[in-house]
């Protein structure tokens, strides 16, 4: 007879892993990362597969040699959907070094400073994207020519490149301007909006980053995650009913300067964040009432961002000052606990 | 009707029910049978027997050693070798008794008859005897827990007993004892049932069992139609959506009567109910009916590895060895040897350690099966949260443990944790949430307790 292993209970797991959850929202990605190899082309390509080897190198380096070779997280699955999630973060015409800059930031400074894992405040992917947009501002807003799917970079270079509106640069102009028809009638359609299928006045495709170019394949990516109960849908759809009913209200206070709250949803990089940024695991609230508060909160931020602040997209920094809060909310915010539940029959 | 359940978390693990439809045997007399004196919440049975002295089945080896406690009698009759110490079910060495087994002569007093003995029939059973006869007889709950059942019977003043709940779920995976009980013995468990109500003094009785026993819904609720249709008593068959830990006291009266139980020291009685197990109805039975005192119980052997699993008639005092080589013997290679099912069943040191009151099941883990994988680092999912079914946060409490924090863990309500081991089936990253958990429970509830102390003598 072999030995008698001991241990406490339970001596029973369920099939969840870390690996499962990583690898989960990988595929989740998967629906708009063909989209945008569709819409961009090779850039698509090169762009993401630049930002994910360079996170996975990033995080084995550190682990290797900063960390001096403790259980090496490299395989989990998590450095590689950082740098995924980084790379559709950018434009598909971005050059290598200023990717590979955004990775170093977004694993080494946003992640392993903290220490790795499961300890960062801030979504990796976001830190490093952020430093990007402050630190490469016009690189960071060029976007490709529509039709040169097999070329890349496309117009790396920000003098020649095709800076041209989109969506929600057009939005906020139309809302300080004296003419805003003008700058809403070049909106493109809701159906287009939702498959990604635009072009704007200066011939520049989709007009946004990698990801965020068709809504369609990110709902689907959602569907994906909740069905393999991967998320909850307490944090996306917070976000984007709050976008909704909020831009909705201010449509119908004055249609003249405001686009409609359908076109204001599938703009930009709403669904994205919703749904892939803000519901990271490590950086947002533990419990579903928080998970509601921290999407309430980032809607309204994104909002303020949009059309008031500096910036046409408000998404990533409101998903990064939530992220802040989610300590403090994780904090008050309880679940109900057994026994306050009253009795009803 | 709609299929209820608790409204709190809860997780689904693998059924592996493997002896559902594997009739009960009688397991065979074991050479020596051990008793430990703690088979119960509570403080140890005394011991009455000497070294040396003849036993029968259902003789007196050791009463009640204070309120909370029970009396353990012989389920083997023989002589007495010697009160020693012996590994049990904790892996500590605690207090027993030995019993050379020899014959199986019974005390006369017992009545050993198949005939179906009836409330109705017996006008002589007052509340108070049907309680004292229950006490007397040593019988505790038999899902595991251990306690009591006559200080059930009897609430204190401050609340009001309203129904008894029998728990039929049987929710851990594998095991399936009560599920041969309820299908052998249906007519037993029901007169056990009318005992425990009229003891308590209640006239409403539900009986909760999952939806993954279809046969045991019908036919007990076939059964009460029969037997309580012209009675004082109503009672009602709940069939229950599978979901674990649905066995648990509070979530079963939370899933039947919508009612939920304020945290720790709030028992079930407090919102009016009295829940106990399908066993203990049957134990009652026999206690009240039979004068026959607890000596025996169904209990499940089973293991994926294991050649032929069963369910058995299991005297007390039989070493699970003798159960594991009636099914085959061990399975090769490294084995986790449970006394109960895989969420919160014991892991035992020892394969001589005897079936207890509550063994309601052996269970062999094998392979991959009884390791524990690496944990990982948290990675914040709130799936824990998500599933515990008191609405606490495990990986919290669990962080506070290991930081010793036990004022903050208090504050949280670590001691309403019920152990159930949700958490740390559903956690991704393996961490062994409950391992710290229950530290920081014990720790807390000492602090709690040595507070009372302290305040206690200034009034």
């Amino acid at each position: 007879m072999g030995k008698l292993i001991v241990s406490l209970s339970p001596h029973a797991h369920g099939t969840d892993s870390v690996e499962r959850n990583m690898y989960g929202v990988i595929i989740a990605l998967l629906p708009a990362l063909l989209a945008s190899f569709w819409f961009f082309g090779l850039g698509s390509a090169v762009v993401c597969l630049t930002s994910v080897v360079a996170c996975v190198l990033f995080e084995w380096a550190i682990n290797r040699f900063i960390f001096g070779n403790r259980q090496n997280t490299v395989l989990d699955g998590s450095a590689a959907l950082t740098g995924l999630l980084l790379g559709m973060n950018l434009p598909s015409n971005l050059p290598l070094w200023i990717i590979v800059i955004g990775a170093l930031f977004a694993i080494g400074v946003g992640k392993m400073t903290f220490g790795g894992l499961g300890q960062n405040i801030f979504n990796p992917a976001l830190v490093g994207r952020c430093v990007l947009l402050v630190a490469f501002p016009a690189q960071m807003t060029t976007w490709p020519k529509a039709g040169n799917l097999l070329v890349y970079p496309v117009s790396s270079d920000p003098v020649d490149g095709l800076t041209g509106a989109t969506p929600l640069s057009l939005m906020k102009q139309a809302i300080t301007s004296d003419e805003p028809q003008k700058y809403l009638d070049q909106l493109p359609s809701t159906l287009d909006l939702l498959l990604g299928n635009h072009v704007n006045a200066a011939g520049a495709l989709g007009a946004g980053t990698i990801g965020e170019v068709c809504a369609l394949a990110l709902i689907i990516g959602l569907c994906f995650m909740l069905w393999r109960k991967i998320i909850t849908w307490h944090t996306p759809v917070s976000i984007i009913g709050t976008v909704f009913v909020v831009s909705g209200l201010m449509y119908l206070i004055d249609p003249a300067h405001y686009a409609s709250p359908v076109q204001v949803i599938l703009s930009g990089g709403l669904m994205l964040g919703a749904i892939f940024m803000a519901t990271d695991y490590v950086t947002s609230p533990m419990t579903h009432k928080g998970q509601l508060i921290y999407g309430v909160c980032i809607g309204l931020l994104t909002i303020v961002i949009r059309n008031w602040g500096a910036y046409p997209e408000g998404m990533s920094f409101a998903i990064l000052i939530m992220n802040a809060f989610t300590p403090l909310i994780n904090n008050y915010v309880k679940p109900k606990r057994f026994g306050e539940v009253p009795a009803k029959q | 009707m709609n299929i209820r359940t608790f409204r709190i978390g809860g997780i689904h693990p693998e059924e592996n029910k493997l002896t559902h439809e594997v009739a009960t045997q009688v397991a065979p007399l074991p050479k020596q049978a051990i008793f430990p004196l703690s088979q119960h919440i509570g403080a140890p049975a005394k011991p009455v027997v000497q070294k040396g002295d003849k036993v029968k089945v259902g003789t007196l080896l050791a009463e009640a050693g204070g309120f909370v406690s029970a009396p353990i009698y012989s389920s083997v009759s023989g002589t007495v070798l010697k009160i020693d110490t012996a590994v049990d079910a904790t892996g500590y060495r605690k207090p027993v008794i030995i019993i050379n087994v020899e014959g199986d002569e019974w005390e006369e007093t017992i009545d050993r008859s198949d005939k179906l003995e009836t409330v109705g029939a017996h006008p002589e059973l007052t509340p108070e005897e049907i309680v004292n006869r229950i006490k007397t007889a040593g019988v505790v709950g038999m899902g595991g827990a251990c306690f009591p059942t006559f200080i059930k019977l009897c609430p204190p003043p401050t609340a009001k007993a309203e129904c008894v709940i029998i728990n039929a779920v049987e929710c851990e995976p594998y095991i399936t004892a009560d599920y041969r009980l309820m299908m052998e013995h249906a007519d037993e468990i029901l007169v056990g049932l009318e005992l425990l109500m009229k003891g308590a003094k209640v006239t409403r009785g539900y009986i909760g069992i999952e939806t993954n026993k279809p046969a045991a819904i019908d036919l007990l609720t076939k059964k009460c139609a029969e037997v309580f249709s012209a009675s004082e008593y109503t009672v009602e068959v709940v069939p229950l959506k599978q979901r674990y830990p649905q066995g648990g006291e509070k979530q079963l009266v939370d899933a039947v009567i919508r009612r939920q139980v304020p945290a720790p020291p709030a028992i079930p009685v407090n919102v009016g109910a009295i829940v106990q197990n399908v066993g203990t109805a049957f134990a009652v039975y026999e206690a009240v009916m039979k004068h026959k005192p607890l000596f025996e119980r169904y209990t499940t052997v089973t293991g994926k590895r294991l050649e032929k699993p069963g369910n058995f008639l299991v005297r007390m005092g039989t070493p699970m060895q003798d159960l594991i080589n009636l099914c085959g013997g061990m399975p090769e290679g490294d084995n986790k040897v449970l006394a109960g099912g895989p969420m919160m069943g014991k892991a035992l040191t020892s394969i001589e350690v005897p079936i207890c009151k509550g063994t309601n099941s052996v269970t062999i883990l094998s392979d991959d099966d009884a390791v524990r994988q690496v944990p990982q680092s948290c990675i914040r999912c709130g799936k824990c949260v998500d599933v515990c079914p008191m609405g606490l946060e495990p990986y919290l409490l669990a962080k506070l443990s290991s930081f010793k924090q036990w004022e903050r863990a208090e504050k949280e309500d670590v001691v309403s944790c019920i152990e159930c081991g949700s958490c740390q089936f559903t956690c991704p990253a393996h961490r062994p949430l409950l391992d710290n958990i229950r530290q920081g429970k014990s720790t807390v509830m000492g602090i709690i307790r040595s507070r009372a102390a302290a305040a206690a003598p200034k009034k």
